[in-house]
């Protein structure tokens, strides 16, 4: 019976279960302790996630469906999970030190970032309209809370303001798309979807309803032409803050849409291929030229990131399973990169605070050799030089376009790609070639600990590549 | 075999000697000499290890040798490594120059350390092209020399070392992502990025057209050939010298040796169309950059235009596809590395002492410095082809299979030889003959024997392989004799089938 509690359904969600009752733990903790919890909720953050992460690795193997069928756990949503989860991990082990150093160490913190992650991994187990839209807002608000957490600073609050007026746009865009497939399938679950549609019982009103749905979801990756709130959001909100934006939520959003794409629209494929071809072209353009002018160095990774997504989209638009391991192989790497790089930023800080010029890292070879060196691993890495990570990324993606004959697409994003280089070297040129500026303070440990990790993986990784490239084409299989 | 693995210890010892730079402590001054000494040995006890691979190296075959082939990215991409006679002199060519860079650069004072890194492994990186036998292996070392390279230029190039190395930089790298596209491409089609097999693959002859292409913007760039060849002049003049020698001796070889390895055999029939196209480019490049050459004033983008026009020879040579013009064209290369590598370290010996790579700056040198002359002099000789120099034996043989194929080409490139003696000949005018006339100059010193221990090999080598060459063309005679009968037999097989498909 549908309606009677069900302990395998409940077991099937326990990762998610875990993190709902830890952000309340955690909120009753900050409301009702004396003194400020902000190190005592980061810390429990960090061990409800890691134990989500545990669980949702040791909750076997194969496809398990709870609640009549509209949440999902396969090998795509586990692998997708653990990286969203070690992406709010690390995000909250970064902010740490920022958040004291800004007073701003407030417990609302890590709880909200708990909280998101449990809508991401909402978002990445949704097997239909409505566990998507749930999955989704609870994630979004949680955001929208984030962006404006320096609540004393004008350019946090209209980073906030503008994330949420476009957001909530977008999500009603989302809606609509959502009620008219509803009205033209009769069914919310991406199986009752895929039936309809394997049907043949297709007609204007299921597109139309695909293009909204379309829009919301690129939205929420910040592909080009909804783009327009990144590079304000990316400046405005704290860096810790950017940088969760810049990790795990993507990696939710494009899993998202992945599953969205492959396995309700599974039949009608050609219509939204020819979509998400232009998001991806649109969006690796713009993302390669509009960053060439940018000296804000979080402004110049909110348009890198457009461009990431991009090269994502390119391996979703081919639609197929090469495809879509593309893609979880471009999210990994992604996520580290843009978690090293940020660990970098987090540690441009001097006496009188934070800076984020790109100008304000000029000589940091021979100031930091250390923190200069990484940072220039990951600037050739996300440009997609081999033999580092983000060339691997790029290779599996366009390997998948140029199986599936998009030829065109495939020639524009690796021309694209080279654009970028260009202002990726720079910030190398800025580092190595001129002359030194003032020192920055001490890396903080744990910027240490996901710096180095970060770099370990980009450069290892050709040597370690093979494990997550099978993982990858589970995950991928695993939707087709 | 004495040494198992071989071809992998000696591409990746150059990156254990890097990481044993990186563990030294330090910005003192013993940091910086055991960085020096310890790049310097690495490079030696490599070209050591190389000499085996020579020595062991069986020439009557066309097979490939000291095979290794492990899992790596799974599906059919595997760390597939071997040497074919082709290939196996590119090898050596580069440990052989190491060391000579290594020394060339003992006066470096800047972030010493960084330097010998960067220098290390930009040779793992080197080697590996010429040893990869998988598509995806290649490109990842073909492409990873960037980054090294843009560095060295960058950090401790000359004024406009900036420009440079960006330019060098993305001009490369935009002719390189086509080609990996391309690969890609042949991975779909043929289901393996593996070369050997490749090379066995019949690619349609529509889909050769395309990959050819997209290889050719790769190689064209990399060679350079006439017109994209505007980065090098840049890269040459702002690179420290041992950039200068590497970019020279061997990153230009890559090119060549790319259309060795992939256009000719994997793309006959595309070969076969594009050769006139080629022909075309080159002979441009020999007459057109041989008079830039004539009227540049600074030492390094003379050399450096002189290197775009022995290029073209080599180019010439390969698209011919006679036995005589492919031979010319590897010995071509070959041969180019060790005379455009020990042109530059000439120019560096001057600029060391004078800080200026002006030609108005010098003249009357043959006063003061008697050796650096006589040097200087076999190595402007062997640029020009004289008989009895290396330079000879390639222009020659590249002229030979030229003029079988087209003789208005053979007659065109000939005219580059008495343009290149024209630079060649009036560059050493200028600045060894002459009255020393300039009080800068006065005080000038004779080469050092650091400078002398690196220039005086390459002069033996120079007149060595110039009066018998017989070595270095015993190593690729059969390789490239079965590479000529492959195409050939491949042509033959499109025609049939042609002629089938009309019947």
């Amino acid at each position: 019976m549908p309606d009677t509690f069900s302990t395998a359904d409940a077991m099937t969600l326990l990762p998610e279960l875990v993190l709902g009752v830890g952000a309340m733990a955690m909120l009753m903790i900050g409301a009702f302790r004396r003194g400020n919890s902000f190190d005592l909720c980061s810390s429990l953050a960090l061990v409800v996630l890691a134990v989500a992460a545990a669980l949702t690795v040791f909750s076997g193997t194969g496809t398990v469906t709870a609640y009549n069928g509209v949440f999902v756990v396969d090998t795509f949503a586990r692998f997708m999970k653990v990286l969203t989860i070690f992406g709010s991990a690390a995000t909250v082990l970064v902010s740490i030190g920022y958040f004291k150093a800004e007073r701003m160490d407030r417990f609302e913190y890590p709880v909200l970032v708990v909280l998101a992650t449990l809508g991401m991994m909402m978002m990445i187990s949704a097997n239909g309209l409505i566990a998507l839209y749930l999955g989704l807002e609870l994630q979004s608000l949680s955001l929208y809370v984030v962006a404006a957490f320096n609540r004393d600073s004008p350019r946090s609050a209209e980073a906030g303001l503008k994330y949420f007026v476009l957001g909530a746009l977008a999500s009603g865009m989302l809606l609509y798309g959502a009620s008219l497939v509803y009205g033209f399938t009769g069914t919310t679950t991406f199986e009752g979807i895929a039936t309809v549609i394997a049907e043949g019982d297709t007609g204007m009103g299921l597109l139309f309803g695909l293009c909204f749905l379309l829009v919301g979801l690129a939205f929420k990756i910040s592909a080009v032409p909804f783009h327009m709130w990144t590079p304000d959001v990316y400046e405005g909100a704290p860096t810790p803050v950017t940088t969760f934006f810049a990790s795990a939520p993507k990696v939710a959003a494009i899993a998202l849409l992945v599953r969205t794409m492959a396995v309700p629209f599974a039949g009608i494929a050609p219509d939204w291929q020819q979509i998400l071809v232009f998001l991806s072209i649109a969006s690796m353009v713009l993302g390669a030229f509009a960053a060439i002018g940018q000296n804000n160095i979080k402004r110049l990774m909110a348009y890198s990131s457009i461009g990431h997504m991009g090269y994502a989209l390119v391996g979703l638009a081919a639609a197929s399973p090469e495809g879509v391991k593309g893609v979880v192989i471009y999210m990994t790497i992604y996520v580290l990169m843009t978690l090293g790089t940020f660990g970098c930023i987090l540690a441009m800080r001097r006496r009188e605070g934070p800076v984020e010029e790109i100008s304000d890292l000029a000589g940091l070879a021979r100031t930091n050799g250390t923190m200069a060196f990484v940072l220039a691993m990951l600037m050739f890495s996300l440009a997609g030089i081999p033999p580092l990570a983000g060339f691997f990324a790029k290779l599996y993606v366009f390997s998948a376009a140029i199986k599936a004959d998009l030829f065109t697409l495939a020639v524009i994003g690796v021309v694209a790609s080279v654009v970028s280089a260009f202002y990726y070297l720079r910030v190398v040129k800025v580092m190595y070639f001129d002359e030194p500026a003032e020192e920055f303070e001490p890396m903080a440990g744990e910027l240490k600990l996901v710096v180095g990790l970060a770099g370990v993986f980009i450069i290892g990784f050709v040597v370690f590549a093979r494990p997550f490239v099978d993982a990858a084409q589970a995950a991928a299989a695993s939707l087709f | 075999m004495a040494i198992p693995h071989l071809l992998s210890v000696v591409t990746f010892l150059p990156l254990v000697g890097a990481l044993f730079i990186l563990a030294v402590r330090g910005e003192d001054k013993p940091a910086e000499r055991s960085a020096r000494y310890v790049a310097l040995w690495t490079t030696i006890i490599t070209f050591v290890l190389s000499l085996l691979i020579w020595a062991n190296f069986d020439p009557n075959t066309p097979d490939f040798q000291f095979v290794e082939k492990t899992e790596w990215l799974g599906g059919a991409i595997s760390y597939h490594m071997g040497v074919d006679g082709i290939s196996m002199l590119f090898v050596i060519l580069t440990t052989f120059l190491m060391p000579g860079c290594i020394l060339a650069s003992w006066h470096v004072k800047t972030r010493v350390k960084e330097y010998m890194i960067a220098f290390l492994v930009l040779e793992t990186l080197m080697i590996g092209v010429f040893c990869a036998l998988d598509l995806v292996l290649f490109y990842l070392f073909f492409e990873g020399g960037l980054i090294p390279m843009f560095l060295i230029i960058g950090v401790w190039g000359g004024p406009r070392r900036v420009y440079a190395s960006f330019k060098f930089f993305l001009y490369t790298l935009l002719g390189s992502v086509l080609m990996l596209l391309a690969i890609l491409a042949m991975y779909w089609n043929a289901g393996t990025s593996d070369i050997p097999t490749l090379l066995n693959h019949q690619f349609p002859a529509e889909m050769q057209t395309w990959l050819w292409l997209a290889f050719f913007a790769s190689f064209a760039v990399k060679m350079p050939m006439w017109p994209v060849h505007t980065w090098l002049p840049d890269a040459h003049v702002e690179a420290p010298t041992a950039g200068s020698v590497i970019l020279a001796a061997i990153l230009l070889k890559m090119g060549g040796y790319g259309f060795l390895r992939f256009s000719i055999p994997m793309f006959p029939m595309a070969s076969e169309m594009f050769a006139p196209f080629v022909f075309t480019l080159s002979v441009v490049a020999i007459v057109y950059t041989s008079l830039v050459a004539l009227m540049q004033e600074d030492m390094k983008k003379l050399i450096a235009y002189s290197s775009v026009a022995h290029m073209g020879f080599v180019t010439m040579g390969l698209f011919t596809l006679t036995t005589q013009g492919v031979e010319g064209g590897l010995f071509q290369m070959v041969s180019h590395g060790l005379v455009s590598g020990a042109l530059f370290l000439c120019v560096g010996v001057i600029y060391d002492r004078m800080h200026t790579r002006e030609i108005a700056a010098y003249g009357g040198l043959v006063n003061r410095m008697p050796l650096y002359a006589f040097t200087f002099m076999v190595f402007t000789m062997a640029n020009v082809g004289l008989p009895g120099t290396s330079g000879f034996i390639g222009e020659v043989l590249t002229l030979t299979g030229a003029f079988q194929v087209n003789s208005w080409v053979a007659l065109f490139a000939t005219t580059g030889i008495i343009l290149s003696a024209g630079y060649a000949l009036w560059l050493y005018r200028r600045i060894i003959f002459g009255a020393l006339e300039k009080e800068s100059l006065k005080s000038i010193t004779d080469m050092n024997w650091r400078e002398a221990a690196v220039l005086i090999p390459l002069v033996v080598l120079t007149i060595g392989f110039g009066v018998y060459p017989a070595p270095i063309l015993d190593v690729f005679s059969v390789s490239v004799d079965n590479l000529i009968s492959n195409y050939q037999a491949s042509l033959a097989a499109f025609d049939a089938a042609r002629v089938a498909v009309a019947q």
